[in-house]
């Protein structure tokens, strides 16, 4: 960081990953073994009848495995500052803005 | 008089380099600015031919100047070309790629290169759309409507809709490059409550952009498959939901009115306090209000659906929302008059625009109130009470903010002053020439006048009639400052850095600014529209 | 260029209209970020046509569903975190400054990318000898003779189909690019490029790969999964 004489800088550049963070070998490893574990479970889930709730299980495993690469493959946890956060929230509300008011649609089309 | 020796001493912008690689090369956002002004005046003038071609078939309730067809053709290609080609990237592409760095103190975009990518991408857009258009073009309406789109138009809709994907891309990295440098390259001290308002809504513009234009991209890459590979996603006979197409469809196109209008009322936010010489009334409420209306603005879509098909209680919804979202946008009119009152009103070119603005975008934002009722709707939908009222706001709204903002930014850019006389009177031939275009249109649409119909009964005649009129005084008072504009460029006064005594950094630079902006990296320790620090113009520009 | 006193400051890859390295990298990451963003809305209009038709033509759904290959779908998903898990030791190697490290990582990623482009390709031919490619050689007569106690609406079935291959073919599309800027890392890893100080295009990079990883982690359930229970 160069030094410079200059009036505070702005809030956001306070807010710096700590880019000097180097995560260890064993966090990665973990968050693969965790992976490839729950592709393994939600296939076999697969094969059970839990009615609707298959879909519900298969969904929740797939985030939850979505949320992990985010975390910490992308270094969203450990290496990441506010503003990175709130665009990855945002994004993902606005993906279900989108997916529920369609829905919203269709699913009280046939109310009498 | 001034002649070319004088503006040349010092280096800017325009003499550093010479030829057309360094044009066409460029990373600098000042050219850039340029190079796109160019490319959205030239598809104005074809957007806008297609408009005159309209209305002089209009003037008569016979089909006789046009077939059936191309008349099709005509209001489908007038309405993608404009809100495409001219209106979404019209501000933010020329002004906004202009003054954003130099408003936050920046020698740059954040993305130089890409930011010559996303003119290069609007390039390659226009030239397929123009090709689609000399080889058939489309009648699909400008929204794509399926299954016609898909199944039934014998016209080049896979064209049309790969040059508006390419063009959506465009539109994205704009509105990123945007983002990125508002958060990560203010200069030290301008924090965001010190933003010029111009600069809060450009960002507000720039998140709609990023998060609606993809669902268009998608929507239109599925019309194509449809049509290439004879697919029935949106084909009723086949399963397919029509609907699904236009909830697709309007979720970024309704958001995209807001990109379009709020970069003009970033612009009429900068113009009238300069020339109230008064700071803004309410700055935390405006500047919020551009965020609300964009995050509004995805809540309402549905409102293009109310007879389509939606369920009622998804219309009541939409409906809610839909008067919800007027009313940041109504924050701003009183903010702007609050501005206003008891200051000092100078009665500039841009601020003649600025006064349309506010009066012409009110009335198109009321009407659209009346849209939004549901019962309302019902007996005026496809009419030309809804054609009537998004000009009100596009035009007399946005291309009104277009045309100040390009006045009073003129000095900065071109280090030229206009004809003020001039553009006083363009202002105002404009102004009348738009109402008597489409005010008509209100009462026909009411009375019962479809849009989109190349015939209609006598009774219509007569306001068809004004309306026609109304729009070739309009033409002239657009072509009008083209001409002066491009007059002031060699015969103009020189400007002075400020000649409106305006705040905000892009006045503390020379005009024409250099190619890097600052000298030094400004330091920023006032507010916004200092006005009471900021003295008047000595030389008293407006005289002219 | 701001007038820095230290000379060590000025990186050969400062970008001139930043004020330094912290600046440029925090803007392109959350430029990636961004566009990144702009990605998840692009598939999201593609998943909200997926999930109104999968809620009006289940039973085709689940048909066509059942008509792919678990085996390979389930294998394609192991690869794909595989490689995630190779991108972010690159990521990590190009933090420690280990070029060789980076290399092999980077060129490991892009086996796998080539490996689950080639394991599609064989779904897709399946798909193809099957006729269940959408378009005049379409037939869903197999499926329809394969489950006869369920009503198979033909036209709905290659809705179905239209969505699969839109969705992989899409998701593919953005695996090519994926490899082609790797590619590149590759290529400038190798000549040295990277360092501690400056990995950002690795970084970024990264992050698109874990996000054409994600999007595969949801396209298998909502394509393979929806309903695998055995048949009575």
């Amino acid at each position: 960081m160069s030094e410079r004489a200059m009036p505070e800088r702005t809030t956001s550049e306070r807010n710096k990953p700590e880019h000097e963070h180097i995560l260890p070998v064993s966090l990665y490893v973990t968050i693969w073994i965790t992976l490839m574990v729950l592709t393994v479970v939600t296939a076999g889930v697969s094969f059970i009848n839990l009615g609707p709730l298959n879909t519900v299980v298969a969904l929740s495993i797939a985030s939850f495995k979505a949320i992990l690469v985010v975390l910490f493959f992308m270094h969203v946890k450990y290496m990441s500052d506010r503003l990175t956060k709130m665009v990855v929230v945002a994004v993902i509300f606005w993906l279900f803005l989108l997916l529920g008011l369609s829905l919203m649609d269709y699913g009280t089309r046939h109310f009498t | 008089m001034a002649t070319a020796a004088v503006s040349t001493e010092r280096e800017n912008y325009l003499n550093s380099e010479y030829g057309v690689r360094s044009w066409l090369l460029t990373t600098d956002h000042k050219r850039i600015a340029l190079l796109y002004l160019l490319s959205i005046t030239f598809m104005f003038f074809i957007g806008g031919f297609f408009a005159l071609l309209i209305r002089l078939e209009l003037l008569t309730p016979a089909g006789d100047l046009v077939l059936a067809d191309t008349y099709n053709k005509l209001f489908s290609m007038h309405g993608q070309i404009m809100v495409f080609f001219f209106l979404v990237p019209s501000i933010p592409a020329t002004l906004g790629n202009f003054l954003i760095p130099m408003m936050v103190g920046a020698k740059d975009l954040a993305f130089p290169r890409i930011n010559l990518l996303s003119w290069y991408l609007y390039i390659i857009a226009g030239g397929i759309y123009v090709h689609c258009l000399l080889t058939g073009g489309v009648d699909t309406g400008w929204t794509f409507y399926t299954p016609f789109s898909t199944a039934f138009s014998n016209t080049k809709v896979v064209e049309a809709g790969l040059a508006i994907f390419v063009v959506g891309f465009s539109s994205i990295l704009t509105g990123l490059n945007f983002v990125v440098t508002v958060h990560r390259m203010r200069a030290p001290g301008m924090t965001w409550s010190r933003l010029p308002l111009f600069v809060w809504s450009h960002y507000a513009t720039s998140i709609i952009m990023l998060l609606g234009t993809p669902v268009l991209a998608i929507t239109l890459l599925l019309v194509v498959f449809e049509r290439v590979f004879n697919l029935g996603i949106f084909d009723p006979a086949r399963g397919g939901d029509p609907l699904l197409f236009q909830h697709l469809f309007w979720f970024y196109s309704h958001p995209a009115v807001y990109i379009m209008i709020l970069p003009a009322m970033g612009v009429v936010s900068e113009i009238v306090p300069c020339f109230s010489r008064k700071r803004v009334f309410g700055y935390s409420f405006v500047a919020m209000s551009s965020i609300a209306i964009a995050v509004f603005g995805f809540l309402v879509w549905a409102h293009h659906m109310f007879v389509a098909g939606i369920s009622l209680y998804s219309a009541l919804f939409f409906s809610i929302l839909s008067y919800l979202v007027a009313v940041p946008s109504a924050v701003k009119v009183f903010n702007w008059t609050a501005t206003m009152y008891k200051g000092s009103i100078s009665f500039s070119t841009p601020m003649l625009y600025a006064f349309g603005f506010i009066g012409l975008f009110t009335i198109g934002g009321l009407t659209g109130l009346f849209l939004a009722a549901l019962g309302f709707d019902v007996h005026v939908t496809d009419t030309y009470f809804v054609i009537a009222h998004f000009h009100y706001i596009m035009v007399g709204g946005a291309v009104m903010g277009y045309l100040g903002g390009i006045h009073f930014w003129w000095p900065k850019i071109s280090g030229r002053m206009y004809p003020e006389a001039w553009g006083r009177l363009a202002a105002a031939i404009v102004f009348i020439g738009f109402n008597l275009t489409f005010f008509p249109q209100f009462i026909l649409g009411y009375l019962g006048m479809p849009r989109r119909y190349w015939q209609y009964p006598p009774e219509f005649q007569v306001l068809n009639v004004f309306s026609t009129a109304g729009s070739t005084i309009l033409a002239v008072g657009y072509l009008l400052p083209m001409i002066y504009l491009l007059w002031s460029l060699r015969y103009g006064k020189i400007a002075g850095d400020n000649p409106w005594g305006a705040s905000g950094l892009e006045w503390m630079t020379p005009s024409p600014p250099p190619t890097f902006n600052f000298d030094e990296t400004p330091e920023v320790t006032w507010e916004a529209y200092d006005y009471e620090n900021i003295p008047m113009p000595e030389e008293v520009s407006l005289e002219r | 260029m701001s007038d820095s006193p230290i000379v060590l400051e000025h990186s050969t890859e400062l970008r001139h209209h930043f004020a330094d390295m912290d600046q440029q990298r925090d803007a392109a990451s959350l430029g990636m970020w961004l566009f990144l963003g702009t990605e998840v809305m692009f598939f999201g209009g593609m998943f909200c046509a997926y999930l109104i038709y999968r809620l009006w033509y289940y039973n085709e759904f689940a048909a066509g569903s059942r008509s792919i290959s678990l085996l390979l779908g389930t294998i394609n998903t192991v690869v794909l975190i595989c490689s995630s898990l190779t991108v972010a030791l690159g990521v990590r190697a190009a933090q420690m400054g280990k070029r060789k490290l980076l290399v092999i990582l980077l060129l490991l990623t892009m086996l796998f990318g080539l490996a689950f482009l080639g394991i599609k390709g064989i779904e897709w031919y399946q798909k193809y000898e099957e006729h269940h490619i959408p378009g005049s050689t379409f037939s869903a007569e197999n499926l329809i003779q394969e489950y006869p106690g369920i009503h198979i609406d033909p036209q709905h079935e290659q809705i179905y189909f239209s969505l699969y291959f839109a969705l992989t073919g899409l998701h593919a599309l953005h695996m090519v690019i994926g490899l082609g800027i790797f590619t590149v890392l590759t290529f400038y890893a190798w000549k040295g490029k990277y360092s501690p100080e400056y990995y950002t295009p690795v970084e970024i990079g990264g992050l698109y790969w874990h996000f054409v990883d994600i999007v595969w982690i949801y396209l298998f359930p909502l394509l393979y999964l929806i309903d695998r229970k055995p048949i009575h």
